[in-house]
């Protein structure tokens, strides 16, 4: 290339942003900023992301996500002016946080009102629906919250894994059966965790974008793993190796989604949302039981070391207890969004791996009866231990 | 959709049934029946206030008195009795020269406030005639809304203040000052509340011929702010600046006879309240009579609703006043005398 070819080309990749930038200084300069700047009162959005509960006290976390700051000028609890503090500043930029802390006798068990009162006269409102105790990572919680994601997450997918030696053993007509019925356990957790994503949005200050922050853990999940499938097996499509990739991307889908179901419920713990109800453990691992059993399906006609199942199970199972810290401790509606959302991806990115891997083995033949009864079960067995567990 | 548990419902459900089978060590009953709390566990219990802390309840900050819609402590016992004069028949002629303004104020600390406003302040001066006197009250309207002055009290049809003033116009009321009482003065253009409760309204006081017995006489308009214009208001207060005599509380000797002018001009609550505490008082309703009618500790008046109080502290020390609605309490309108012994003073 030559350099006036050079030189064109780059004027005419940057031209238009140059000439955007003579718009926004002559917008700044001499634009019609008047219109704009009109007696409107100012926009404020604070959003409160987190109360946390000590004995004789209240911390309060905000993130500013509107347009303009926004100064927190008093602050009301159960509808009376209360004595506080605010970190580090009364007035919290764009994109900034506070935190403000009300020393404040609230009640176990019962309900209280948080609002905000901004310079303008402006409300914020926030409702305790539960008051307990916010648990502290000490030594009791943390044990607590691990053995909350051992039961809901490690232990039933190691007990899932059990049954590899079952599915060594049967035809290659069963098999399918139960490669299709993974794809609708998958397809079920899938729409599952985005709908929570979607769910968990509505509490991202706006700012933050969250039907963004969706999209994009979503659809970049899926495409990176995408990516990383097709170098990893690059050279042998259909081999142990592909196989196990296969398995391996199941679990990791699986282990982001338990990584949202522990952020639920570290997250529901702290806000005082958790019911009682001790027998629901066993549906509960029921329910999730199917989910080893999803990742041993691609392996069986392979002869994997014991080990691999060991990392299988602890990738698809261990990050429950990690989200059960997370959820417990530091939960924001920002970072449980985009979690659910990458869990979400991963899981659909899973279900389009397998059924590739199915194309690969059976041919174009998938819509069998068998594969249609597998995968309908699948879904079934979701919907019915989940009707247990919630009845 | 009752039947329909979600998902995440159900995590709740199980998270805590994990929980149980660590032990037990966090399963904290809640108020269900349908639970078999352990034994051991007993009712909610209440949380004791983190020692240190006398009073939680109250704003944080002081308000800016420039910036403020009132100066509370003046506005207590400023009186406006007007430019004096005589008409030919001997009669005393009172003249006021009223404008209404749009003004930001800063009605608690921190807290900005558009108010609309007579003579810059929020509650407008208080007037102050003798029964029989001439009031004659300049008005004008400097701002973009009509606004108007309408005067509790007997006058003409054409004095009464409903007809609305448009911006830069100028009217003149002129009536009797009668009868004699406590009364009250705001605008009544429609939308009424709206013109209300940004703050167009004062006190008007008529005294009788004779006079009343001299006392320390304290002006206080039970007033409210509705800030996010919702519909309900935000803070509570006598004299526009809540919780401030709670702050800086009001200075009475002992033994001396006070008398509190109270109005209620609060907008959107039906009824407004004072209670006094370590105390009793005489009531005249309206101050139309010289005769008390109760003698209580609280009172309670409608909006627009006031009533003259008479009381003296026999002790020394600080006493707590206000609203005997609990909410209004910590929304603002809470107060405190500090009653000075006699040697002290």
């Amino acid at each position: 290339m030559t350099r006036p070819e050079m030189r064109r080309r780059l004027l005419a990749g940057l031209g238009p942003l140059a000439l955007l930038a003579v718009f926004v200084v002559l917008f700044l300069a001499y634009g019609p900023l008047g219109v704009f700047e009109a007696a409107f009162p100012p926009v404020e959005k604070l959003t409160i992301e987190r109360v946390t509960l000590r004995p004789g006290e209240m911390v309060v976390a905000v993130t500013n996500g509107g347009p303009q700051p926004v100064t927190v000028a008093q602050v009301l609890v159960d509808d009376a002016y209360w004595r506080h503090t605010i970190v580090p500043d009364r007035t919290v930029p764009r994109l900034g946080r506070a935190t403000i802390t009300i020393p404040y006798p609230w009640v176990e068990g019962e309900a209280h009102a948080i609002t905000l009162l901004t310079s303008t006269g402006l409300t914020i409102e926030h409702e305790v629906p539960v008051a307990v105790e916010s648990p502290r990572p000490d030594a009791r919680y943390l044990l607590t919250f691990t053995m909350l994601g051992v039961y809901v997450g490690v232990i039933p997918v190691f007990v899932g894994l059990l049954w590899f030696p079952f599915l060594r053993q049967i035809g290659r007509r069963w098999l399918n059966f139960f490669l299709s019925l993974t794809g609708g356990l998958l397809v079920f957790l899938g729409v599952d965790t985005l709908a929570e994503a979607l769910d968990v949005r509505t509490g991202v200050p706006g700012a933050f974008q969250g039907t963004g922050l969706v999209t994009m853990g979503v659809v970049g999940t899926i495409l990176a793993l995408t990516v990383l499938v097709r170098r990893t097996t690059a050279r042998a499509a259909d081999g142990p190796q592909a196989r196990f990739v296969l398995a391996f991307l199941i679990a990791l889908g699986i282990g982001l989604h338990n990584l949202g179901e522990g952020l639920a419920i570290g997250a529901a713990y702290s806000l005082g949302e958790v019911a009682l109800g001790t027998f629901l453990v066993l549906g509960f691992l029921l329910h999730n039981t199917t989910e080893g059993l999803g990742i041993a399906a691609p392996l069986a006609r392979d002869r994997p070391p014991v080990s691999r199942f060991v990392l299988l199970g602890a990738v698809a199972g261990v990050p429950t207890i990690l989200g059960a810290w997370l959820g417990g401790f530091v939960y924001s509606p920002v970072f449980a969004t985009l979690f659910l959302a990458i869990g979400a991806g991963a899981i659909f990115q899973v279900v389009y791996e397998l059924v590739r891997m199915m194309v690969r083995q059976a041919g174009d033949d998938l819509m069998t009866t068998v594969n249609f009864a597998g995968f309908a079960a699948g879904l079934l067995i979701m919907y019915l231990t989940g009707l247990f567990v919630a009845g | 959709m009752g039947g329909v548990v979600s998902r995440r419902d159900f995590f709740r459900i199980a998270a805590l049934g994990a929980a149980g089978l660590t032990g037990g060590a966090l399963v904290r009953p809640r108020r269900s029946a349908a639970v078999a709390a352990p034994p051991h566990v007993a009712a909610p219990k209440v949380q004791p206030p983190p020692a240190g802390h006398g009073h939680d309840v109250g704003t944080v900050g002081e308000v800016d008195l420039r910036r403020a819609g009132v100066d509370p402590v003046r506005y207590l016992t400023h009186f406006d009795g007007g430019k004096v004069s005589r008409l030919p028949n001997g009669r005393t002629l009172r003249e006021y020269r009223i404008v209404s303004h749009n003004r930001e104020v800063e009605i608690a600390p921190g807290v900005v406030f558009p108010a609309w406003v007579y003579n810059g302040q929020v509650p407008g001066p208080t007037l102050r005639a003798r029964e029989g006197d001439r009031i004659r009250v300049h008005y004008t309207n400097a701002v973009d809304h009509p606004h108007n002055i309408h005067f509790h009290g007997f006058h003409a049809a054409e004095m009464d203040g409903v007809e609305p003033i448009p911006k830069g116009r100028s009217f003149v009321y002129e009536f009797d000052a009668e009868p004699f009482g406590l009364h009250l003065y705001h605008c009544h253009v429609q939308p009424l509340k709206r013109h209300i409760h940004k703050g167009l309204y004062g006190v008007f006081i008529v005294d009788p011929p004779q006079g009343r017995p001299p006392a320390r006489e304290l002006v206080m308009m039970m007033n409210a702010f509705d800030t996010n214009f919702d519909g309900e208001n935000e803070f509570y207060a006598v004299n526009t600046i809540p919780f401030y005599y709670a702050r800086h509380p009001i200075r009475i000797r002992q033994d001396e006879l006070v008398r509190v002018y109270l109005v209620n001009i609060t907008e959107f609550d039906p009824i407004n309240s004072m209670h006094l505490h370590a105390n009793f008082f005489h009531v005249y309703p309206t101050g139309t009579s010289l005769t008390p009618v109760e003698f209580t500790d609280t009172v309670m008046l409608c909006q627009g609703q006031r009533a003259i109080l008479e009381f003296r502290y026999r002790r020394p020390g600080r006493f707590m006043f206000h609203a005997h609605q609990s909410e209004f309490v910590e929304l603002g309108w809470m107060s405190f005398f500090e009653v000075v012994p006699h040697d002290a003073a």
